[in-house]
């Protein structure tokens, strides 16, 4: 199981072994990691599974798609590196990956 | 520990499954109990009528946690029990099968069930292929018989009946929707944006009638399965499988025979307390005042049943924590995200921005300059925008909000 870093935004790290074919806000969420509220689902329609991809993350990862663009624009704080976690998903090629997470979702 | 501590929480659905995680997060110190009485973990209810009735969603996608989580939380799932009655007085409930359980706090998420369709109360309602949708069980039935070259018909234009028509339609079923009312989605929504519904449905292959009553089925010699849909207006519909959308019913019962206060819907605070003080109620079955509308007011809406859960998980653990989040539904049909904020009830004057015929468009629902409600297609941005613009009550300038060329943002500032 590829390992995902979460760090909670006053820094507290938790490695967790990511099960293949989650997604990231699932992890978060079944490792009861405060920080994620994740309102819809996973359904691309609420920003509130809004994370920071550490390098080299961010451009490893797959591009997010217009839906998850636009979703992100709407977020509190976006940063260039945002990402909506529902939206990325475990594989055995993001063995080490590392989110950080916001202050805040709503 | 004694039962004095015990948490018991019936119903496992959204509201019911957040609010006992949360009553850990927020230092329940005994026992927690969720009780539901469908087999499955809780699962996420809108994915039933759009991917999971695909088959683009699993059943493990659609857990709103692993068993695991509730492991972690020290939460006690009793999952396939049905809660027979509660006894107020000695703080206990019985199951159907007769076993009881003490609480120090009990709390109420029992959601809701379809509203059933009188026309099909005589017979076709029991037929292998007449189906409500609300369950995991009610959808795995569904997916049976939802095989392409089939005939559907659909009883009900609302959400469920238009997401079930979106998708039947790409599996390549023949549909046809039924609406009683002249237009479809009538209670929620403006004619406009009703009619740019039946128009992207039509234009999708779907045969939808409005203005149509059903009022009979025709089944087959074994009494068996449902051929015909019956119509006020004479017309027979021939078919292969009938989903029935017309609406929920708060489940109620539970509580009403407690001596609950409930009325259409168990009446709570805002911060989810009945009018039993060891008593909460979180989600579709409740019925809340609702500080920005100034009413009581019962949604049948996924971030309300998360956010009232919350507020009734944190308020039992002594961190009181009113509930004044505004109202939002999201409705995925075809190509379409549709979202939706706030009540559009009393409003004067609607104002439309952007293009219906480009699929883009938001339709602002006003009272004077307040914006109750709004309705955003394919608008995101903007939906987010419009949640502050309910729910802070900001003044807009109706002229200026159909003006397509200002940023909505740039409007807010002003």
């Amino acid at each position: 199981m590829p390992a995902l870093t979460v760090i909670e935004f006053n820094g507290k790290e938790h490695r967790i072994d990511a099960e293949v074919g989650k997604s990231a806000m699932q992890v978060v969420i079944d490792a009861m990691v405060p920080g994620i509220m994740a309102d819809c689902g996973g359904a691309c329609s609420c920003a509130t599974c809004h994370c920071y991809v550490e390098a080299p993350w961010a451009t490893r990862l797959p591009e997010p798609v217009p839906a998850e663009r636009e979703m992100l624009e709407c977020a509190l704080d976006p940063q260039p590196n945002s990402r909506l976690s529902c939206q990325i998903r475990i594989t055995p090629h993001t063995e080490g990956l590392v989110i950080r997470l916001p202050q805040s979702q709503v | 520990m004694s039962h004095h501590e015990v948490l018991l929480v019936v119903g496992a659905g959204h509201a019911g499954a957040e609010l006992a995680i949360q009553a850990r997060e927020h230092g329940w110190p005994g026992r927690i109990v969720l009780v539901g009485d469908e087999p499955a973990l809780p699962y996420h209810r809108p994915p039933l009528s759009k991917g999971y009735l695909s088959g683009e969603a699993t059943l493990d996608s659609v857990a709103l946690k692993s068993r695991a989580t509730y492991d972690k939380a020290g939460v006690e799932l009793m999952l396939g029990r049905r809660v027979a009655s509660i006894d107020r007085h000695a703080a206990r409930v019985t199951f159907i099968d007769g076993q009881a359980l003490h609480y120090a706090t009990l709390a109420l998420a029992t959601g809701g069930r379809p509203r059933r369709l009188p026309a099909a109360a005589e017979g076709a309602e029991q037929a292998d292929n007449f189906h409500y949708l609300r369950t995991l069980a009610d959808v795995d039935r569904i997916r049976a018989r939802l095989v392409h070259g089939s005939r559907l018909a659909i009883v009900g234009g609302g959400y469920i009946g238009l997401e079930v028509a979106a998708v039947a339609t790409r599996m390549g079923l023949t549909v046809t929707v039924l609406e009683a009312a002249d237009r479809v989605l009538a209670r929620v929504t403006a004619p406009r944006v009703s009619s740019f519904y039946e128009q992207v449905h039509r234009q999708a292959g779907v045969d939808l009638r409005t203005g149509v009553q059903v009022d009979g089925f025709a089944l087959d010699t074994a009494r068996r399965l449902v051929t015909e849909v019956h119509c006020s207006d004479g017309e027979r519909v021939r078919t292969d499988v009938v989903i029935a959308g017309i609406g929920l019913v708060p489940d109620t019962d539970l509580a009403a025979a407690a001596g609950l206060d409930v009325e259409d819907g168990i009446l709570v605070d805002a911060c989810s307390r009945t009018s039993d003080p060891a008593i909460f109620a979180a989600g579709d079955c409740t019925r809340y005042e609702s500080p920005l509308y100034g009413r009581r007011i019962r949604l049948e809406s996924v971030p309300n049943a998360l956010e009232q859960a919350r507020c009734a998980a944190a308020t039992l653990c002594g961190k009181e924590r009113r509930h004044d989040g505004v109202p939002w539904f999201w409705s995925d049909q075809y190509d379409l995200k549709m979202k939706m904020v706030g009540l559009s009830q009393g409003h004067d004057r609607l104002v439309l921005r952007g293009s219906i015929e480009e699929r883009s468009f938001c339709a602002f629902y006003l009272q004077g300059s307040r914006v109750l409600a709004v309705d955003t297609v394919n608008r995101i941005p903007e939906f987010m925008l419009s949640k502050r613009l309910v729910a802070e009550r900001l003044p807009v300038d109706p002229e200026r909000l159909a003006d397509d060329s200002v940023p909505l943002k740039n409007q807010i500032a002003a």
